[in-house]
C-alpha cells in the first residue's frame, strides 16, 4: 500500500461536517472515573527514555531469580519469546497454551513480514522515521514512548532471531533482503517468502523448547486459563482447566504475564484461528485490569470472501495483491452475469473513481469500506453479493501470465485452491474481514496492567498501534514485547516485592477456583437447544452489521440493546453435550462465547462514547463533508483531537453496573497530529 | 515445578548428558546407525553378487574354463596366502555381512512393526513411491537367506546337489538347472534378489547420505540398472541350461 | 452432497474404539473438509450426541494442528492439510473413512485427537540454536549463501502436523526430524551445535518409540509442505559423520 504516508496537513476544523454527537456518559451509558496517567514512562528526551527506564528498574539477583515464578500464559511471537527469555535470565517460568503444542500459536499464520529500522538499504530509514511512521499510521492515538521504544527494540529483533537461525529472505550476496511494505517509502520489511510469522514463531518455539528440555519452563499445553488469581490487590496466579481430563487447577506465582492475543474472534468470522479467545483478557478485565479502546480493531481488504452459511472462518491474502490488481463492481446494482460478460463502460472501478491519486492502493480501512458500500448498494458479486471483483486482466496483459505468476503465484493457488476459481481466468473475489484488533488491556510503559503484578504483552495490550495498525507491525511489536521489553521490566517489578508464597487454600483461591467451576457447570446442565456456535454467529452478524466498518449512533445503540438479550438467551437456551472430566471442545467453546458476548458490549461502548473517526474506527457521523456529491475528500475519517485525544481505559464495575471510563490524555510533542487525505 | 536448575545462571546451559558412548555403540543403538550396518553389508554383499556374476558367467565359455576359474578362486594370493585362504576370507567377510544384515533387519523390522500398531481401515492405493520392490523388502530378504542355504548346500557343500562333484562346478550347475524345482528355486530367488536390490540400492544410498536432491534421479536409474543386470544376468544360466545351450 | 463418514470413535485414551457411521446431507463441495465435520458436529450436538472431537486451529494450513487419515491417506488426497482440503474433491455419495494417526509414539486421546508431544520433545531434545536473548551479534555479521538460506527456509516450513508418521508404515519421525536438522544444520548460525544436535535428536526420536526408515517415501508424499526426501538423507550424513567424529564432545 501507498498511502499511509501523505503529509497532507489539513485544519480539522476546516472539513468536518458535523460535529459528533454529545458523549454524554449517562445517555451512553457509562460512568466517568479519573483520569489515568502513566507513571512509569520516565520523562526528557524520546531516544534516552527506554535507557533510563532500564538503568533505573531494580534488579532481582541470580539468586533471587530461581526463587521467583513467574506465569506466561500463551505461547505465540510475545509469550514464547518472554517464556524462553525470562527462563534464560533464570526465572521459574511456568506456561500455558490451550494449543497441543506452543509452536501452534496464532502467530504463524501472519505472512508479510517484520518491520525494522535497520536502514540497511541505506534509503533514508531511522529508528525515528519508523516511530513517525507508527504514530501517524496510528492515527495519533497511540503514546509516543512506547513507539519510540518499539522502533528503537526493532533492530535488536532481527539480530536475534537471525542469531536463532530463522531463515529470512536473502540476497545473493549473503545479506538480508527487505522489501516495502504498508505504504512507506522506505524498505524496511525483512520477510521470509510468505511466511515470516510461522518462521519467527518457530524461532521463538525452539527457544522455549530448550528451556522446556532444561526444566526451566514448566509447559502445559491443552491447558486453558479462565480466571485470574488476585491476592491483596496483586495478581498471584491462575486458574486453568486441564483440557483433556477437564480438571480445573489453580497455578500460584510472583507474576502474571498474559500473552493471549487479540479479540477479532468476537466477529465469529475473522483472520484469527478458529479457538483464539479473548477469555483470558476478559477475565482479568473482569478481576480488575482496565480495558484500553476496545473499538479499535482492524478490517483487512483483501480476504477471500464466505462461500456460505457453513464459514468457520476466513482467510487472508497478501494485501500486494492490491499493486497490480484492479477492484470493481458491476454499476447496475443487481448485475449478476458473468464479469467476462460486463463490458468495460458498465463497470465501476471505484477506487480509482473516487481516489484518483492513489487508487488500488488507498489504506486498509478506505478499500474496506468502500467495498462494504458497494456491497451495500447491491452491486456486490459472488455468493450473497459479498464480495467485490480484483481482477488481474490489464496485469496479465500487460506484463504477461510469467511474470504475475512470478508475483502472486502462491496466493493464486491459494485462491484456486480455496474457490476452485483460477485468477488467471476469472477475476478474484474479495472481501473486507476482522484481521487484528488494536484495542486490549491498557498497560503502562512497564507493560503492567492497573493490577499490579499482572502484565499483558503483544496483541493482547493496547499499547503500540493506536487507532490502526501497520502492516509488518504486530510480528515486531509481539517480539519486542516478548524478548526485551517485558524481561527488562517485569524484574523491576518483582524487585520491588517481598517474596512471600500465597497459601493453596487462600480465600482468593478458593473463590476464584469455584467461580469457574461454577460457570463451567452452570454451562454442562443447561439442557438448552442451541450450540454454542448457533450464538456465536449471532454474535458475529450483529456486531460485523453495527461495529464493523463503519458505525453509526444509532446502530451501535441497536447492538447495544440487543447484546444483552442474546446474553441471556444463550445463557438459557445453550446447549453443551459431553461432561465436564473429559476433553469437551463443546464446553470450551461455550465458554469462549459466553465471555465473547460480554467483551462484545463493551466495544460496542466504546464505539459509541468515541464520536470520531480514527484509524480502524470509522464513525459515519464524523467525516468529511461532500460524500454524497462525490466531491473530492469527501467521506472520509475525520478525527477529533480536542475531543477525544486520549486513550479509553474501562474498568469493570460489576454484572449489570455501567463500566467506569478513565482517560489517559495523548500528549504529542515530538510529532504533530496532520489529518490523512488520500483523495 | 520442580527444576534442575544450573549453578550458574546467566550462562549458556549444559542440556545434555555429559558422556556419549562410543561410536560403535551409538551406531549399534540407534535406527540410523543400525540402518547404516544393513546398508554397508548390503553393499558388501552386492559387490560380492556383481563379482560372482561375472565368475558365473564363465559356464558360457564351457566346463573347462568354468572349472578352472573356480580352481583358481582356491589358490588366489599364493604363496602369500595359503591354499583356499582368500575363499575362507571372502566366506568370512560374506558370512558377518549376512549375520549383521539379517540381525540387524530383525531388530529393526520388530521395532518398525511396533511403532504401528493399529492398521488403518481405510486401505488406499499404492502411490507411486510406495513400489512393489519397497513394501517385499522383508519377505524378499526371508527368501533370500531360505535361498543362500539351499544354494550353499547345492552349489559349494554339494550336500543336495543332484550330481554334487566336488570341483566340478560346470557339471554341478548343469545337474541343478536340469530337474523343475531347481529351476523353480532359482528363478523366484533371482527375481526376488532383483527387488531386493532395487529398493535396496537406492535405500542404502539415501541411509548413507549419498542422495542428494540432484542426484536423486542418477541413484534410482542406477539402482533399476543393477537390478537388472543382477537378475537377468543370473536368470541367463538356469535359461541356457534349460534351452540347451549349456549342457 | 449427501455422504457417509465413517469416523473413529474413542471417548478416551485407554477407551475402546470403533469405526461409526454417520450419514451427512446438504454438503456443500465449497465446504473444506473440517467445516464438513463442523455441520456433523452441529447435527450431533442438537440430537444431544457427542461431537466428534478434532484438533485444529488456524485452517490456514500453517498451524499444523489438524491432521487425520481420510481414506487411508494423511490429510486426505490432496497435497495439504485436512483444513484445506475441500469437498469438491469428492463425489456424492461416497463413503469416506476419517481415522486418527495411527502411530505408538501418538496415543489416541479421544476420536481423532492424539497426543503429538513426542515430536516437542525432539526439538526439545537439540531443535534450537542456543542463543539466548541479547547475546545476538549484527545480523549481517555473517552472510549466509543464498542457496543454504533457500535450503533451511524449505526444511524450516514443516509445521510439525505429524502426517509423515502417519503415513510411514514403519511410523517413522525421520522426515520430521531431519527437517529440523536440515534447516538448522545449513545455517552458519546453527554449525557449532550441528553435531550434537543430530545425535540428540535422532536420540530422543528413537527413545520416543518412533519406527526406523525404511525408505519407502511414504513421509514426503503426505507432506503438506513438500519436505523433500533427500533432507532424510542429509541427516543421516550429518549423523553418521558426527559419530566419526565422535558425538560434537
Amino acid at each position: 500500500m501507498a498511502a499511509d504516508d501523505v503529509d497532507d496537513v489539513r485544519d480539522a476544523a476546516d472539513v468536518r461536517e458535523a460535529t459528533t454527537t454529545a458523549t454524554n456518559p449517562e445517555a451512553i451509558g457509562y460512568t466517568l472515573g479519573e483520569p489515568l496517567v502513566d507513571t512509569a514512562s520516565p520523562d526528557g528526551p524520546l531516544a534516552e527514555r527506554w535507557r533510563r527506564r532500564r538503568f533505573e528498574a531494580k534488579l532481582v539477583s541470580p539468586a533471587g531469580r530461581r526463587e521467583r515464578t513467574v506465569i506466561v500464559v500463551g505461547t505465540g511471537l510475545a509469550g514464547g519469546a518472554a517464556g524462553a527469555s525470562l527462563a534464560e535470565q533464570g526465572y521459574r517460568v511456568v506456561q500455558f497454551c490451550y494449543q497441543d503444542s506452543p509452536r501452534r500459536a496464532h502467530s504463524i499464520a501472519a505472512q508479510g513480514g517484520i518491520n525494522a529500522a535497520k536502514n540497511y538499504r541505506n534509503d533514508g530509514d531511522s529508528v525515528r522515521r519508523l516511530f513517525y511512521d507508527t504514530v501517524k499510521g496510528g492515527d495519533f492515538r497511540s503514546r509516543e514512548s512506547n513507539v519510540y521504544r518499539l522502533a528503537e527494540v526493532s533492530t535488536e529483533i532481527i539480530d536475534q532471531c537471525v542469531a536463532q537461525g530463522v531463515p529470512f529472505a536473502r540476497e545473493y550476496g549473503g545479506l538480508l533482503d527487505t522489501r516495502s511494505f504498508g505504504g512507506v517509502q522506505v524498505s524496511r520489511t525483512f520477510y521470509a517468502r510468505g511466511q515470516t510469522g510461522q518462521q519467527l514463531l518457530l524461532g521463538a518455539y525452539q527457544a522455549l523448547s530448550r528451556q522446556i528440555a532444561a526444566g526451566r519452563v514448566e509447559m502445559h499445553p491443552r491447558t486453558e486459563m479462565l480466571d485470574l488469581v488476585v491476592v491483596d490487590g496483586r495478581a498471584r496466579g491462575i486458574v486453568a482447566r486441564d483440557l483433556l481430563s477437564g480438571r480445573v487447577e489453580t497455578y500460584l506465582a510472583d507474576a502474571v504475564v498474559l500473552a493471549t492475543g487479540g479479540y477479532g474472534n468476537v466477529f465469529h468470522l475473522s483472520t484469527n484461528a478458529k479457538n483464539s479467545n479473548a477469555t483470558a483478557i476478559w477475565r482479568a478485565h473482569r478481576r480488575g485490569a482496565y480495558f484500553a479502546n476496545p473499538c479499535f480493531t482492524q478490517i483487512h481488504p483483501t480476504c477471500i470472501p464466505r462461500s456460505g452459511a457453513h464459514q468457520s472462518k476466513l482467510t487472508l491474502m497478501s494485501e500486494s495483491l492490491r499493486n497490480d490488481g484492479r477492484i470493481w463492481v458491476p454499476r447496475v446494482p443487481g448485475d449478476d452475469r458473468p464479469p467476462a460478460a460486463i463490458p468495460e463502460e458498465e463497470r465501476d472501478y471505484y477506487l480509482e473513481r473516487r481516489y484518483p491519486a492513489f487508487g488500488n492502493l488507498v489504506p486498509r480501512d478506505i478499500a474496506s469500506r468502500a467495498a462494504k458500500q458497494a456491497c451495500d448498494e447491491g452491486r456486490g458479486v459472488g455468493p450473497g453479493g459479498q464480495g467485490v471483483y480484483l481482477d488481474f486482466a490489464d496485469a496479465l496483459a500487460r506484463l504477461g501470465r510469467a511474470t504475475v505468476a512470478e508475483r502472486y503465484g502462491n496466493l493464486f493457488e491459494m485462491y484456486e485452491r480455496i474457490t476452485a476459481e483460477d485468477p488467471y481466468e476469472v477475476p478474484m473475489r474479495i472481501y473486507p474481514a476482522i484481521h487484528y484488533t488494536m484495542g486490549g488491556l491498557w498497560v503502562d510503559y512497564d507493560l503492567q496492567t492497573t493490577v499490579p503484578g499482572l502484565f499483558a504483552i503483544g496483541e493482547a495490550n493496547f499499547s503500540d498501534h493506536g487507532a490502526n495498525r501497520l502492516g509488518a507491525s504486530a510480528l515486531m511489536q509481539g517480539l519486542a514485547d516478548g524478548y526485551f521489553v517485558l524481561p527488562a521490566t517485569l524484574g523491576d517489578y518483582l524487585a520491588r516485592q517481598p517474596r512471600e508464597d500465597v497459601p493453596a487454600d487462600h480465600p482468593a483461591v478458593h473463590e476464584a477456583v469455584g467461580a469457574v467451576s461454577d460457570r463451567l457447570y452452570a454451562l454442562l446442565s443447561n439442557n438448552g437447544d442451541r450450540t454454542p456456535d448457533a450464538f456465536h454467529r449471532d454474535l458475529g452478524e450483529l456486531l460485523w452489521e453495527e461495529c464493523g466498518m463503519s458505525r453509526t449512533e444509532a446502530g451501535l445503540r441497536k447492538a447495544l440493546e440487543q447484546l444483552p438479550a442474546l446474553r441471556e438467551d444463550f445463557w438459557r437456551r445453550v446447549r453443551v453435550p459431553g461432561e465436564g472430566r473429559q476433553l469437551n471442545q463443546s464446553l470450551e467453546k461455550a465458554a469462549r462465547v459466553a465471555d465473547h458476548l460480554e467483551l462484545a458490549e463493551l466495544m460496542c461502548l466504546d464505539a459509541l462514547h468515541r464520536g470520531e473517526s480514527c484509524g480502524g474506527h470509522f464513525r459515519e457521523e464524523s467525516q468529511t463533508r461532500g460524500r454524497e456529491t462525490g466531491e473530492d475528500g469527501g467521506g472520509e475519517a475525520l478525527r477529533d483531537d480536542a475531543g477525544f485525544s486520549y486513550v479509553a481505559a474501562w474498568e469493570y464495575a460489576g454484572a449489570g453496573e455501567p463500566p467506569v471510563l478513565h482517560r489517559e490524555q495523548l500528549h504529542f510533542k515530538d510529532v504533530h497530529p496532520t489529518q490523512r487525505s488520500y483523495s | 515445578m520442580e527444576t534442575a536448575l544450573p549453578t550458574v545462571l546467566g550462562m549458556a546451559l549444559a542440556t545434555r548428558t555429559d558422556r556419549r558412548p562410543s561410536p560403535a555403540r551409538l551406531l549399534w543403538r540407534s535406527t540410523i546407525g543400525k540402518k547404516a550396518v544393513m546398508a554397508v553389508t548390503g553393499l558388501i554383499m552386492l559387490l560380492y553378487l556383481v563379482s560372482h556374476l561375472l565368475g558365473n558367467l564363465k559356464v558360457f565359455a564351457g566346463p573347462d574354463e568354468m572349472n578352472g576359474y573356480a580352481h583358481w578362486l582356491r589358490t588366489v594370493g599364493e604363496p602369500f596366502l595359503g591354499h583356499e585362504w582368500f575363499v575362507w576370507l571372502a566366506r568370512c567377510v560374506l558370512l558377518a555381512a549376512v549375520g549383521l544384515h539379517g540381525v540387524s533387519a530383525y531388530q529393526l523390522s520388530r521395532r518398525d512393526l511396533a511403532a504401528r500398531p493399529v492398521p488403518y481401515a481405510a486401505r488406499r492405493r499404492a502411490t507411486a513411491r510406495d513400489s512393489y520392490a519397497t513394501r517385499t523388502m522383508r519377505w524378499g530378504g526371508v527368501i533370500l537367506a531360505l535361498f543362500l542355504v539351499w544354494h550353499i548346500l547345492d552349489l559349494t557343500t554339494g550336500t543336495v546337489n543332484p550330481r554334487g562333484r566336488a570341483g566340478h562346478p560346470y557339471e554341478n550347475i548343469v545337474a541343478t538347472f536340469s530337474t523343475w524345482y531347481g529351476n523353480a528355486i532359482y528363478v523366484v530367488a533371482m527375481l526376488a534378489l532383483g527387488l531386493h536390490v532395487r529398493h535396496g540400492f537406492w535405500s542404502a544410498a539415501q541411509t548413507l547420505g549419498v542422495n542428494r536432491p540432484r542426484r536423486e534421479r542418477a541413484l534410482k536409474a542406477t539402482a533399476n540398472a543393477l537390478a537388472l543386470v543382477l537378475t537377468a544376468g543370473f536368470l541367463s544360466i538356469p535359461l541356457a541350461v534349460m534351452t540347451g545351450v549349456v549342457s | 452432497m449427501n455422504l457417509r463418514l465413517r469416523i473413529w470413535r474413542q471417548p478416551g485414551p485407554a477407551a475402546e474404539g470403533a469405526l461409526t457411521s454417520y450419514d451427512i446431507t446438504g454438503v456443500s463441495p465449497d465446504m473444506s473438509f473440517l467445516e464438513m465435520l463442523d455441520t456433523l458436529n452441529e447435527q450431533l450436538a442438537e440430537r444431544g450426541e457427542e461431537p466428534v472431537a478434532f484438533d485444529h486451529d488456524c485452517r490456514e494450513g500453517v498451524c499444523g494442528a489438524c491432521g487425520m487419515v481420510i481414506n487411508g491417506q494423511a490429510h486426505g488426497p490432496e497435497r495439504t492439510t485436512a483444513c484445506q482440503l475441500h469437498m469438491r474433491h469428492f463425489a456424492d455419495g461416497d463413503t469416506i473413512v476419517v481415522e486418527p494417526w495411527r502411530a505408538a509414539a501418538f496415543p489416541v486421546l479421544r476420536d481423532l485427537v492424539v497426543d503429538r508431544g513426542a515430536l516437542d520433545r525432539i526439538i526439545g531434545a537439540g531443535g534450537y540454536v542456543t542463543a539466548p536473548t541479547g547475546s545476538a551479534p549484527e545480523a549481517h555479521a555473517t552472510p549466509v549463501p543464498k542457496e543454504s538460506a533457500e535450503t533451511a527456509f524449505e526444511n524450516a516450513e514443516c509445521i510439525g502436523c505429524g502426517a509423515c508418521v502417519a503415513a510411514c508404515p514403519n511410523g517413522s519421525a525421520m522426515l520430521f526430524t531431519a527437517a529440523k536438522v536440515v534447516h538448522l544444520g545449513e545455517l552458519p548460525q546453527g554449525a557449532p551445535e550441528r553435531d550434537s544436535r543430530v545425535l540428540d535428536m535422532v536420540g530422543q526420536m528413537d527413545t520416543e518409540g518412533f519406527g526406523g526408515c525404511t525408505n519407502t517415501g511414504e513421509c514426503a508424499t503426505a507432506c503438506p509442505k513438500g519436505v523433500p526426501l533427500p533432507s532424510i538423507a542429509a541427516m543421516n550424513r550429518d549423523y553418521l559423520r558426527a559419530v566419526r567424529r565422535g558425538g560434537g564432545r
